[in-house]
């Protein structure tokens, strides 16, 4: 290999990453300028939806849409009949029909340009934040996750195609725009600064078809466990807030501005449950694949080491979460504390086990 | 209870049968819905019945007391509440082990905790917390969460049986009340549209049965399949791991380049084996260490950090020829049961003593420990056959550095800074005296028991330490003989394992991924469909489908099996809507809307949890426009 010309290439893959996050500041002042615009807007869909508020709905509206009436949707003009419509209604008396927020912009028109703005600068961003990673892939020539600078940014960028995804597939997920910028920027600042390492080529206790296969699932997860997080601790504030407007309270002006833009804590709920009901199968197979590994590597497929205790809990914590919402007496906020309880515990295999843990899979040094 | 603890249940979290109004498991889950466990009450039998006088009275009594109680203690230990309590403990209690050194992980490093924190180890010890994972609360959670898993697969089995003989259950009266809904009215008679439902949903592989107005479909059976299959992988996973305790071997062995190893009890360093293992059972198989290879990166910003590691060696396995292999990290060798993994590697100074009388009293290689990776190593040297300048029986022992790259500094001393034997360096101290190798106590070899011996020292009184090249001569004082180091060789340290049960937990595993796929991506819905003749000739067609589990596709779904079903059963339009024709919900809620609600009383919107009453099979001929039938609750009346 042509160590030359792979500095070269490492230096560039960081001037990648490195104006990658230029643009992801930039989409990030786009977003808070979204969020500000967006504030102009002074509809309490909630409280009138719930009928306690005072706001400008007329009754009628809120209560319409629980209503399992059907209409017969006629095409403008000629009167063409079409598939009849499909009413929903939820299955439970709950705050179900409680209708999602408008989004940051709020319907707010320049509020709105700039959340597309925001959205543009994060393509844009994620594009550069990808080169990044793949140059330096080419720069090491192999696999870009091996040290904890590189799964920093492996995993920023899993997350940013994780929303991008879900945008795509036109899910209602623009509102997390602002707080996943924010954390991405976090995280590689973290790891440009304090994580960087220049490392390129692997020690042989990593050089294994199982590198690919367990350490880039175990990023995909965590990506996308991290924006399930994020969405459990949206819900938790947002059904907070309708709880209290439900039971006749008022909630401060800033929290009703933002929550109120949020979507419904139903829709919240439903969207981190999918997330990380998809994702458990991933992780369990994930920590199957390591456990394959250590059996080829240090001759026993599980050896309670740190690492892998932190892999068993978070998936047993998972676990808990998805039984809970099975459980009478711990659905919705309970639930969600395990969720968040489950991701942290995530986080705490990445960062602390690397960090303050004595473990195997730090490859400091040879055993015995 | 200052906030809503669920969506779908009543706040007061108890686990009441669903409350949801209208049709039986409208919840989320598939999970069998909770019974109160029997609260056992004061006074006569906690479980009813009266004590009857006399001794038959109370062994009765007794036994129906006892018969209760566990059923309710067995009830507890089946719920889904104990089962995630436990699950959270499992968890919790999976901590500790991560924290503090384990004796089963890395026992050097347990020992050393040990030593460093006396006052806690005391403690610790009593609790098992050196041993979190094989103790007795540990293993007490896992076992009550196994047993709660049976005791909650086996019924739920029952009833996936009993659910895959038995038919989709039949269309509820009111289906306005479903999820998911549509209606429109077709000039296709009922029957007709009921064929082409059934055909429809036979298309999409729903299972469905006929009745008379109407047809019930079902699908998704495979959720709970996945569900069941996953919890019994699990258990297959637990008994695999289990076996391989108990039936595994793992033996440790250092071989220095040149040398070799037969697979016996007695040639390893340490073994360890699960008690069921019969030892004679172990692999018939020897290798001789051949040669080790070991390149580390020269240059860049890894540079000493290792690039390949390879053992080359010559096995042989009962009555065949011997064969070459490379072992390498991340690929270990199979011979038979056994595995042969690489571990470690390091360097064996070769040397030859000389005593007093000028005898050869010692010579070979002797491995050195490495304590870092540029592979500073450690090691002693016992020579047992000794005799001094007076020809008296003694001991010597050296203890020093083998630094393959040496450099020698005030802050660290003698130590190696590149792995790669670059400038090859022994550095040793001398002790003369008893090596205490008759103590009966065992012993390391890689440690020198100073106690009864002296340290050799110059005329300063300082101790001697002498720095040695490869080829040099050492001559000890006073005549005591002399020490070459003639070379090293390099040392490779391997395990010997015999694996148990891996087969099934793989097995087991995957079977968990799947069932686990299964369970959380299938989802069990119902799909109803009701063709009703209306009295004006027409016919109305009513879809409505439940999704038994968080599913986002139902309406989508409903949607496509409308299309399905518009071919056979086109919309009938009325060109001239007339009020005195309006029977269909659909026709309804539009009349409706156009007129405004506050023609009738009646017509108030319902009351925001009040679910539709029956409204849509029940046509209300000669209704007034603006009245709405589906919505209100005296329309069915
Ligand atoms: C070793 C411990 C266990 C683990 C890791 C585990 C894991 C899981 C997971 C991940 C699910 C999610 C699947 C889904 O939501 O459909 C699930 C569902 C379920 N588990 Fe377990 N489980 C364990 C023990 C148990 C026990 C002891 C019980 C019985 C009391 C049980 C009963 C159930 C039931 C009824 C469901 C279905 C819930 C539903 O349909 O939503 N599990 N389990």
């Amino acid at each position: 290999m042509n160590l030359g010309a792979s500095t070269e290439l490492t230096d560039l893959a960081k001037l990648m990453i490195y104006s990658a996050m230029g643009v992801y500041a930039l989409a990030f002042l786009a977003y808070i300028a979204e969020w500000a615009f967006g504030s102009r807007s002074k509809v309490a869909r909630t409280a009138a939806a719930l009928g306690t508020g005072d706001g400008t709905d007329p009754a009628g509206d809120g209560a319409a849409a629980r209503q399992p009436a059907v209409t017969v949707r006629k095409k403008s003009g000629t009167s063409v009949l079409e598939r009849p419509e499909i009413v929903t209604r939820s299955a439970s008396p709950s705050r179900d029909h409680l209708p999602d927020g408008p989004g940051a912009a709020g319907g707010d028109e320049q509020g709105d340009m700039y959340g597309r703005i925001a959205v543009s600068l994060t393509v844009l961003a994620f594009l550069l934040h990808t080169a990044g990673v793949l140059t330096r892939a080419a720069a090491v020539q192999r696999a870009p996750w091996a040290n904890m600078y590189e799964f920093s940014t492996a995993f920023s960028m899993v997350a940013v195609a994780g929303f991008l995804g879900f945008l795509l597939a036109r899910k209602n997920v623009r509102w997390l725009g602002l707080p996943l910028v924010t954390t991405v920027l976090l995280d590689l600042g973290l790891a440009v600064t304090v994580l960087y390492t220049e490392s390129d080529q692997l020690p042989p206790a990593l050089q294994s078809v199982w590198m690919w296969i367990h350490v880039s699932l175990a990023i995909i997860c965590g990506a996308l466990f991290y924006l399930g997080a994020v969405a459990t601790v949206a819900f938790l504030f947002r059904d907070r807030y309708e709880s209290k407007l439900a039971a006749g309270g008022r909630a401060g002006a800033f929290a009703t501005s933002v929550l109120e833009r949020l979507p419904s804590s139903v829709t919240l709920d439903k969207f981190a449950y999918r997330i990380n009901a998809a994702v458990f199968p991933l992780w369990t197979f994930t920590i199957i694949a390591g456990s394959i590994w250590a059996e080829s590597a240090w001759g026993r497929y599980w050896g309670w080491d740190p690492k892998e205790v932190w892999s068993f809990i978070t998936w047993l914590a998972y676990a808990c979460y998805l039984h809970a919402r099975a459980t009478a007496g711990w659905r919705g906020r309970k639930a969600a504390y395990l969720a968040v309880a489950a991701f942290l515990c995530f986080l705490f295999n990445y960062y602390g086990v690397n960090m303050f843990v004595d473990s195997l899979h730090s490859y400091a040094d040879i055993p015995d | 209870m200052p906030e809503r603890q669920s969506t779908t249940r009543p706040a007061d979290g108890t686990a009441g049968p669903d409350p949801t109004p209208g049709e039986e498991s409208a919840g989320l889950s598939t999970a069998p819905a909770e019974e109160e466990a029997a609260a056992p009450g004061s006074g006569g039998g906690s479980f009813g019945g009266v004590r009857a006088p006399g001794l038959r009275g109370s062994l009765a009594w007794t036994g129906r007391e006892i018969a209760g109680w566990s059923r309710w203690f067995w009830r507890q230990l089946t719920s889904m509440r104990v089962a995630l309590l436990l699950l959270f403990l499992l968890a919790l209690a999976s901590i500790p082990g991560s924290l503090i050194p384990q004796d089963s992980v890395n026992a050097a490093v347990a020992a050393d905790f040990r030593e460093r924190n006396e006052g806690l180890t005391a403690v610790y010890e009593r609790l098992q917390l050196f041993e979190v994972y094989s103790s007795v609360w540990f293993s007490a959670i896992y076992l009550l969460l196994f047993v709660s898993l049976i005791g909650c697969i086996v019924p739920r089995t029952w009833q996936f049986v009993g659910q895959l003989r038995g038919r989709p259950p039949r269309a509820p009266r009111r289906l306005t009340r479903m999820p998911a809904y549509t209606t429109w009215r077709t000039g296709t008679e009922p029957e007709r549209v009921l064929d082409a439902a059934q055909r429809a949903l036979g298309r999409r592989r729903f299972r469905r049965v006929r009745a008379e107005t109407s047809v019930a479909a079902e699908k998704g059976y495979l959720r709970e399949a996945g569900n069941l299959l996953f919890h019994v992988a699990l258990v297959v996973m637990l008994v695999a791991f289990a076996a391989g305790q108990l039936y595994r071997t793992e033996g440790g062995k250092l071989i220095v380049e040149g040398d070799g190893f037969t697979n016996t009890l007695t040639q390893y360093d340490d073994f360890q084996s699960g008690p069921l293992f019969d030892v004679n059972e172990l692999e018939r198989f020897s290798f001789d260490l051949d040669e080790f290879h070991a390149s580390f990166a020269r240059e860049g910003p890894d540079m000493g950090t290792p690039r390949e590691f390879r053992a080359d060696i010559t096995y042989w396995q009962e009555g065949q020829e011997g064969e070459q292999a490379s072992i390498e990290v991340n690929h270990p060798l199979t011979v038979g049961d056994a595995k042969i993994y690489l571990i470690g590697h390091g360097f064996a100074p070769v040397v030859t003593v000389t005593d007093g009388q000028g005898e050869t009293a010692f010579t070979g290689a002797v491995p050195f420990l490495p304590q870092d990776n540029a592979l500073t190593s450690t090691g002693v040297i016992k020579v047992a056959d000794y005799r001094d300048e007076n020809g008296e029986w003694d001991q010597l022992g050296f203890s020093g550095f083998f630094n393959p790259t040496f450099r020698l500094d005030s802050e660290r001393g003698p130590h190696s800074t590149f792995p790669d034997p670059d400038f090859p360096v022994l550095t040793l101290n001398a002790y003369q005296g008893s090596l205490g190798l008759d103590s009966g106590l065992a012993q390391s070899v890689y440690q020198l028991e100073t106690r009864n011996m002296e340290q050799l020292r110059d005329e300063d009184g300082e101790p001697l330490r002498e720095n040695l090249a490869p080829g040099d001569t050492w001559e000890l004082p006073d005549g005591k003989g002399s020490l070459v180091f003639e070379g090293y060789e390099r040392w490779a340290s391997f395990q010997v394992s015999t694996p148990a049960a891996n087969g099934w937990a793989l097995i087991g595993s995957l079977a968990a991924v799947a069932g686990l796929a299964g369970s959380l991506l299938i989802q069990r819905r119902r799909v109803w469909v009701r063709a009703v003749a209306a009295p004006e000739g027409h016919t109305v067609v009513e879809l409505a489908s439940l999704g038994r589990t968080e599913s986002s596709r139902i309406p989508e779904e409903l949607g496509e099996l409308a299309d399905d079903l518009l071919p056979d059963a086109p919309v009938l339009r009325d060109p001239d809507p007339d009020p005195d024709r309006v029977t269909d919900p659909a026709a309804v809620r539009d009349a409706g809307d156009e007129s405004g609600a506050d023609a009738d009383p009646a017509a108030d919107p319902a009351p925001a949890r009040n679910p539709a009453p029956d409204a849509a099979r029940v046509p209300a001929p000669g209704r007034a426009p603006g009245t709405q039938p589906a919505d209100s609750p005296e329309g069915a009346a």
